[in-house]
């Protein structure tokens, strides 16, 4: 059974095979052999996180791959039910941790959709951006990530002090490096200071020569593109089953981006464009991450022009049933003081469901949330785009070489916080 | 035309009730006998191409106790539709749709392993998140957020090891 086999037989519609079955082993190969049992993960490197991976070889030839999930499972959606709406703010950072404030994002607006009510321009304006500041630091985690695994050790090293630098723009704007629980229902939780908003344009400044650094190291050198060219190849139709979204999709050669398609935060008012691949290989999927943090930096630079002209203005909405008041209106106010307490000790939420998407670096990260009226969920469910990810390496791996699951684990770019809730 | 008049064109001769949502998804109830057939028209007749997600709703004390929850999504003509039917708990089952959209494997099995939904006909159908050999089903409403016995399955776990090992070595360590 090759690999084109198995595309098209899911082409049709046809689930492949969960189970391993002997029969698929070619006897009259001449580099079949004996059949060996491997394990790799929960604790490999390799693997992004704890995730396990049963293999089946025949040589070094995979015959079965079955990923296990479930090692990082912290019971999220129960806790949200336990919890109630706003308690879990702090949770949504914790499933994607390479970049909290895109999980903030999708969690406030899945509960202000429920909510139905409107985030002031400002308070959008800065959501963009720390969304897509967010997305540069996840893609920065996967380019080092991988490249360290494939054996481009200084790229990790130039990734990361770029990331560092990021993680110190958000600690001088949210006083936090990492899991930052700046997002509220209604906008965010401070305004942004215009000086911290000269650091983030300097940033952008420098970084696209940086992009160029890491391309001089990785676009054309003969090793990365070996190991990453007719890796892993998913088309169009493939992504489209089996629920891949985000770069991946695009990578395949299918133009679509939440952010350009279904507009949320006022992306419909930035110019940007969306890169695609023409393979769907690793190589792809590279090519388009590189490009994505090139765009995302021309989002943030329109982004922090716009933040120029709203300087001052509105960023949190003034619904007293959902938001916080400012403390100073708290301690001389009996009516806001009845607010924050009603806030903090029951929030509830109409009664309905609601689900909202955004474009997350890894795919469509949306939260389906049910509410029954009261302050606590009746279902919250987190659609994790890293999930689906998973369930294409057993598709990807099947009949290839064992060193390609370290390209195709890399470029399909999961997290397990995420996938494992 | 829009997604509603889509899905009555090509939904004809299935009886389905339109919910709200309330951020304006085009929702539908059916019965969960027509699940099946109802994703296969949505898919081939509507254009809906991939899946969003497959889960469930524990309404309890409400009878149907669950509530199942799909969500399609159409590129094409860029728009969702969720689809809801309801599950008695005396009967928990569901048709599985893996054979529509391969890609709800996985989610049809956290399903199963949160909820205790069968989804008749999936190919290796097991928990995804919790060990194998557990005995709740999480995300029910009776199931406690402490947990029952949470340690149960580690003595479990460290009985069976010690019945592997030798004592010597046991008691070397």
């Amino acid at each position: 059974m090759t690999q084109a086999h198995l595309g098209h037989a899911h082409a049709k519609g046809e689930p492949h095979t969960f189970e391993f079955s002997p029969g698929a082993i070619d006897k009259d190969d001449p580099l079949h052999g004996e059949l060996m049992n491997l394990n790799m993960g929960p604790q490999h490197p390799a693997t992004h996180g704890v995730l396990r991976i049963k293999v089946v070889l025949d040589g070094e030839t995979m015959k079965y791959v079955e990923p296990v999930v479930g090692y990082l499972h912290r019971g999220k959606e129960k806790t949200c039910e336990t919890l109630g709406w706003r308690k879990f703010f702090v949770h949504t950072d914790r499933l994607d941790y390479l970049q909290p404030l895109m999980n903030n994002c999708s969690y406030a607006m899945a509960l202000e959709s429920l909510a139905q009510m409107s985030v002031p321009q400002r308070g959008q304006q800065i959501r963009v951006l720390l969304m897509e500041l967010s997305r540069i630091m996840a893609h920065l985690i996967y380019l080092g990530t991988t490249a360290i695994d494939l054996g481009a050790i200084t790229m990790f090293f130039f990734t990361f002090s770029e990331r560092e630098k990021i993680y110190t723009l958000l600690d001088a704007y949210t006083g936090h490096r990492m899991n930052n629980t700046y997002v509220r229902i209604g906008g965010v939780y401070a305004d942004l200071d215009e000086r911290v908003a000269r650091e983030v344009r300097k940033w952008c400044e420098q970084f696209p020569a940086k992009i160029d650094e890491f391309e001089q190291m990785l676009t054309g050198n003969r090793i990365w593109y070996d190991r990453n060219r007719d890796i892993g190849v998913l088309t169009k139709e493939q992504c489209m089953s089996w629920s891949l979204t985000g770069p991946n999709l695009r990578a395949s050669g299918y133009e679509w981006d939440l952010r350009k398609n279904r507009p949320y935060s006022g992306y419909e008012n930035y110019q940007f464009e969306i890169p695609i691949g023409a393979k769907g290989d690793c190589y792809d999927r590279y090519a388009v991450r590189i490009e994505e943090m090139r765009q995302s930096v021309r989002i943030l630079m329109q982004v922090l022009d716009a933040l120029e002209k709203t300087q001052g203005g509105e960023f949190l909405a003034h619904d007293r049933r959902y938001v916080l008041p400012p403390k100073e209106a708290v301690r001389n106010s009996m009516e806001e003081m009845i607010h924050q307490f009603k806030i903090v000790t029951d929030m509830a939420l109409p009664k309905g469901e609601a689900y909202h998407a955004v474009e997350s670096s890894k795919g469509e990260l949306g939260f389906y949330v049910v509410s029954d009226g009261t302050s606590h969920p009746v279902r919250c469910h987190i659609r994790a785009p890293g999930l689906m990810n998973v369930q294409a390496i057993p598709v990807l791996m099947h009949d290839r070489l064992f060193s390609d699951t370290v390209s195709i684990i890399g470029s399909l770019d999961f997290v397990m916080g995420e996938v494992d809730r | 035309m829009s997604t509603l008049e889509r899905i009555q064109a090509g939904l004809n001769g299935i009886t389905f009730k339109v919910v709200s949502s309330r951020e304006g998804t085009t929702t539908i109830e059916i019965a969960i006998g027509d699940a099946k057939e109802t994703i296969r028209r949505l898919r081939d007749a509507c254009g809906f191409e991939t899946n969003t997600f497959v889960t469930a709703v524990d309404r309890q004390p409400k009878t149907p106790r669950f509530e199942l929850a799909w969500q399609f999504l159409s590129y094409k003509h860029n728009d969702y539709v969720r689809v809801h039917a309801a599950v008695e708990a005396s009967h928990p089952h569901a048709p599985t749709i893996t054979d529509l959209f391969a890609g709800t494997a996985y989610s049809e099995r956290e399903c199963f392993d949160m909820f205790g939904i069968v989804f008749d006909g999936h190919v290796g159908l097991k928990r995804l998140l919790m060990p194998e050999d557990y005995d709740h089903f999480p995300l029910r409403k009776d199931f406690p957020h402490q947990g029952i016995e949470p340690d149960r399955l580690y003595r479990e776990w460290d009985r069976r090891r010690r019945e592997r090992q030798p004592l010597a070595e046991e008691s070397e360590s």
